[in-house]
């Protein structure tokens, strides 16, 4: 895909600016290169899907979409092993902790994309007494995807979005890597107060 | 009907609600009145337990059919207690009713004495309230979003009505002390969605499974219930998402029939073709997917290409891939597509070539013979008492076709057969979906070339009020029997919506025929009745 | 045919000659030498296996396969492997935490060991000793160890089904494997790797043993697949059933061993079907026809062995991706009630064929 199709380059542009002030020295920054390569070449879907969503992520793995191109479709049953999790329908209250158990099992660097609106904010369900008003509060989001439910291009493009999210991240070094969930709790409890 | 009730049980009303019989009675006879239905008149399926809040009071409708003549009859029991609401159960009668009745208490808060498990089937143990009531309070901060994990125990309670006329709650065991027990989901690739099965194995043998629902419930009903009718009908489509347009179809009817509207032959034709295409997709889908489920994943992207060239067909008319919402009150959104007929001549071209090649590739194989014959075998009285419907049902010799058992739309003048085979084991329930797939493009090569002309949505009023009283319709899901439940109070909204699942069932099935069974046979079971969760759910 | 043995001495030679190194050093840089190059080749490998199954499969079922990271995606499996070596190595609680850390190297071990013993070309074969194939079945077996150990340790029910599950498979297949290879092994007359390439010399054994070697190498391919704990018999890792089986808890680097092991471990039980059917690194010969059987020699014996096992491990992954998985009381009845009785059979057929002088 050209760099002018994407939407969000402003985005990633300041991710790299930030990189570029920081500064880093050359073998460190080479290593990094390398392994970047490797995690946004690599993302392995766990297996998780609550509802509608969840069909069109098969779809996404079948011929006419085949995310096998890029390398997605190790889809991986074991949280363990896989790199994101695609949440891929409505979360409720009685799935909340399995999920947010799903996520910390999930071994770092760990992502998550929050596909299709139920996922986002809740969705057609906003109102309901038993559904999660968007993920958002319980696990760090990395991309969102919004959609009821999201085509499977519009997935495509979600993923390749984390891909280019990954690529700009740090492994050594402090700038632009993931947070730590520490950091991010204290985060949200500023947020809270 | 009416006189033979009315000799052996005086106190009961009657009314006619709907061309349906509804028999009101107390508490103290309905037991009595509910085993002369089931052993002298036949009413051996229960088709729902629709939960009640009248505001003064509380109470349930029973629908029940015959299998004999089909014939209906409803019964409403009520109390006006709304603290410790009894009513007492029919578990022992209808093996489904000690599910419904868990789904009543679970909304409504009303007990069942004499119902062996009464725990709450969708909300978790700790939940407060109960949501179908009126006066619930949707903002209850104890019922707030929270990561910890929820209170599990292995006991059950059951309600006993004592020699004294009152009722004593006690504990009863789910899990022998000693039990292995396996979580299988919520997370689980073979339970299709977020159900959970706890399994008790016995080394590779199943003991007993206690299935846990609620995992996607969201609360349809309610959600409906501050709805007007037309914005009710998104919800259908992400119920059973596979069977969208029959479920919009199915609503649509029903409230069509309430208001009094009639539709276009052309729109009717309409849906009826929608209903059959989304029957062949759901069909190839199951097949993927079951295949997939027993280890053969080659096949799920065989029947995909089928689904995906039936995806292009319908978005071309309605514009989306999965979330239709095509069928409105009145007829359907938009007219169909200028390729649709085209379109669809050429899936009907490929279709009996695909099939062939999936019974080529799998159903002769001699590993997938083994592992499917002789496993889980339903009998047809068993399918009947916990209500299976659908393909799962009709392959235990119970002819279950709603599109012929109670035909409605158009279907009365359609030639098609209905596919009943006898064996009830998880083959019989695969060949018995192929078979449906090539009877579907029966009906639509009969349909693709006499889509009558006229106009495709007859004008409704924008807001559609419906008078006074209640409906209930059955239709025909991919997955089984789909049953709409209206009552109205003559305003915009509906007083209660009560969507009757066939995948519920399915779900309660899954414990009494695998016990006995290997933990390969539990995902060959759940993948050859194939559940969808969000539709047990709601 | 060129012999690489004649490479290998001069390397030799030229270390203990030219440099003037001790014979012990000399013996030590080479084994440091040969077991770099074994690791490198080992990763190399697995590394292209899993490549070429993600293509197969999805040509398989109608797809394009990787073809995004470098050209035709050949550095898709690169990439996955330089992610799982950094990836977070997830302690848990409750576990036996030896047992739990030893278990991925006991199965990576166990490929590696037997890896060394496949005679990789003419005079290309790191140790050669005249129980190589007894070796080879013995070190393999160890693989079962470290399934049954990460089963264990994990504290985990599944994977404790997993395991267990492993063990009945792997105990009972190993029973076939072992008695199709002595079969083979009666008709080489030797239990030497290099004796049993020689011995095919004239004519591979898949064509001179007549049915029984047929016979034997159909068993052998079932039991090979249900070695490997592969589709249709991959019912320790049944995705489906059991999430990921005995290694559902291991993270990182641990899982990319159990992975890793998986598609090496197809190599060699490839390897091993190419060296006792298809004669290993030897050309196809056929008796009497001289000039073809020339023109065959001047293709390297290496590409001959390895083209033979990778055409071989096509049909395993085709198995795969055809089949539906069976279960365990169907897989235990295939192995005890046919396929060793018609092994048992077959054995006491070759050993007729053999002492009437039938073979061709």
């Amino acid at each position: 895909m050209p760099y002018e199709a994407w939407k969000d380059n402003e985005y990633i542009e300041g991710l790299v600016n930030e990189l570029r002030e920081n500064g880093t020295n050359v073998i460190v920054g080479t290593f990094d290169k390398l392994i970047n390569w490797g995690r946004s070449n690599s993302i392995w879907p766990l297996t998780f899907a609550t509802s509608c969503c969840g069909i069109e992520f098969v779809s996404l793995g079948a011929a006419r979409f085949d995310m096998a191109r890029f390398g997605w479709e190790v889809a991986r049953a074991s949280p363990r092993q896989a790199d994101f999790m695609m949440v891929a329908g409505t979360i409720v209250n009685r799935m909340v902790p399995v999920f947010r158990r799903l996520y910390d099992q999930l071994a770092e660097p760990k992502y998550v994309i929050a596909c299709g609106s139920c996922a986002i904010s809740g969705g057609p369900f906003r109102k309901s007494y038993h559904v999660a008003k968007g993920i958002e509060d319980i696990v760090p989001v990395d991309v969102f995807v919004p959609g009821c439910p999201p085509r499977p291009e519009a997935m495509i493009y979600g993923i390749m979005q984390l891909s280019r999210k990954i690529k700009v991240e740090r492994f050594f070094g402090g700038v632009n890597r993931q947070q730590k969930r520490q950091e991010y709790l204290n985060l949200v409890q500023e947020k809270q107060s | 009907m009416q006189e033979q009730i009315a000799k052996l049980f005086p106190q009961a009303t009657f009314e006619t609600v709907d061309n349906t019989l509804t028999v009101t009675i107390d508490d103290a006879h309905w037991h009595d009145l509910a085993t002369y239905l089931r052993d002298q008149l036949h009413m051996d399926y229960l088709v729902t337990i629709v939960g009640m809040d009248w505001v003064t009071s509380l109470g349930c409708i029973y629908y029940m059919m015959s299998t004999v003549d089909n014939k209906m009859v409803a019964a409403k029991v009520s109390t006006t207690d709304r603290v410790n609401p009894y009513i007492t159960s029919v578990a022992d009668l209808w093996a489904i009713a000690g599910i419904y009745e868990r789904e009543v208490y679970d909304f409504f808060g009303i007990i069942f004495v004499g119902n062996p498990d009464m725990r709450r089937l969708f909300l978790n143990i700790d939940w407060k309230g109960f949501p179908l009531r009126k006066d619930y309070d949707e903002n209850d901060p104890r019922n707030a979003v929270s990561i910890e994990n929820e209170r599990q125990t292995d006991d059950t309670y059951t309600y006993v009505r004592q020699a004294d006329g009152s009722v004593e709650r006690k504990s009863v065991p789910v899990f022998m002390p000693d039990d292995f027990v396996v979580n299988i989901g919520p997370q689980h690739p073979a339970t299709h969605g977020v159900l959970r099965f706890r399994t008790a194995v016995d080394g590779e043998t199943i003991k007993k499974i206690d299935v846990y629902m609620g995992y996607i419930h969201r609360g349809i009903e309610k959600l409906c219930e501050s709805l007007t009718y037309p914005q009710t009908l998104p919800f259908m489509d992400r119920m059973d998402y596979f069977s969208a347009h029959n479920y919009h179809h199915g609503l649509c009817a029903t409230i069509e029939k309430a208001a009094g509207i009639t539709i276009s032959d052309r729109a009717q034709v309409i849906r009826v073709m929608m209903d059959e295409l989304s029957r062949i997709a759901s069909h190839c889908l199951f097949i993927g997917t079951y295949c997939m489920d027993l280890g053969a994943t080659t096949m799920l992207f065989y029947t995909l290409r089928v689904r995906e060239q039936i995806l292009d067909i319908m978005e071309k008319t309605c514009g989306a891939r999965m979330t239709f919402n095509y069928d409105c009150i009145g007829g359907v959104m938009q007219d169909i597509a200028p390729d649709f007929v085209a379109d669809v001549k050429a899936l009907l071209e490929i279709l009996p070539k695909n099939i062939k090649e999936y019974n080529k590739i799998f159903t002769g194989n001699v590993i997938a013979r083994n592992r499917m014959e002789g496993v889980g075998v339903l009998s047809r009285q068993d399918a009947i008492s916990y209500g299976i419907t659908g393909p799962s049902g009709r392959a235990s010799g119970w002819a279950c076709d709603m599109r012929k058992e109670k035909p409605y739309s158009i279907y009365s003048q359609l030639d098609f057969r209905q596919v009943v085979a006898e064996e009830g084991d998880s083959m019989a329930r695969f060949k018995v979906r192929l078979q449906e797939m090539e009877e579907s493009a029966h009906i639509l090569e009969q349909l693709v070339d006499n889509i009558p002309e006229g106009e495709y949505c007859v004008k409704v009023p924008k807001m559609l009020k419906l008078p006074k009283g209640a409906w209930f319709d059955m239709y025909e899901g991919c997955r089984g029997v789909f049953g709409v439940y209206v009552e109205s109070d003559g305003t915009t909204k509906p007083y209660r919506l009560k969507l009757v699942p066939p995948c519920l069932n399915l779900a309660a099935v899954v414990d009494h025929i695998t016990r006995g069974e290997k933990i390969a046979d539990l995902i060959t079971i759940g993948g050859s009745l194939d559940y969808i969760v969000p539709d047990m759910d709601r | 045919m060129q012999d690489f043995a004649v490479i290998t001495n001069w390397i030799h030679n030229f270390l203990v000659s030219t440099l003037g190194c001790a014979p012990w050093l000399a013996v030590t840089i080479e084994c440091v030498a040969v077991g770099v190059g074994l690791l490198l080749l080992y990763a190399l490998l697995a590394l292209f296996y899993i490549y070429f199954e993600r293509k197969v499969c999805a040509f398989f079922q109608c797809r394009l396969g990787p073809n995004r990271v470098g050209p035709w995606g050949l550095l898709q499996s690169f990439a996955d492997m330089f992610k799982i070596l950094i990836k977070e190595l997830i302690e848990l609680k409750n576990i036996d935490k030896f047992l739990f850390a030893l278990a991925p190297y006991l199965v990576i071990i166990a490929s590696m060991l037997a890896f060394a013993v496949l005679p990789w070309g003419n005079g290309l074969q790191i140790i050669d000793f005249n129980i190589g194939i007894f070796f080879l079945l013995a070190v393999s077996s160890i693989g079962v160890l470290g399934i049954l150990l990460a089963g264990w340790s994990s504290n985990n029910k599944f994977t404790l089904i997993g395991a267990l599950r492993s063990g009945a498979q792997m105990v009972s297949y190993e029973l076939s494997i072992g008695l199709s290879v002595v079969t083979m092994v009666c008709l080489a007359g030797t239990m030497s790797v290099t004796g049993i390439v020689e011995a095919q010399d004239r004519l591979w054994f898949i064509f001179s043993g007549h049915v029984s070697s047929i016979i034997a190498f159909i068993i052998y391919m079932i039991a090979g697949t249900a070695e490997t704990n592969r589709g249709p018999f991959d019912l320790p890792e049944a995705e489906s059933e059991l999430t990921a089986g005995y290694h559902t808890e291991y993270s990182g680097i641990h899982f990319g061993f159990f992975y890793l092991a998986e598609y090496l471990n197809l190599f060699i039980i490839s390897g091993v079907a190419a060296l006792l059917f298809f004669g290993g690194w030897m050309p196809l010969h056929i008796p009497g026809w001289d000039a073809f059987n020339n023109i065959m020699d001047y293709i390297p014996s290496v590409v001959w062995f390895v083209g033979k096992a990778i055409a071989l491990s096509f049909i395993i992954i085709w198995f795969k991706w055809t089949f539906p998985r069976l279960r365990i009381d169907h897989l235990l009845k295939l192995e005890w009630k046919y396929l060793l009785p018609i092994n048992l059979f077959n054995l006491a057929l070759m050993v007729c064929i053999i002492i009437f002088g039938w073979q061709i």
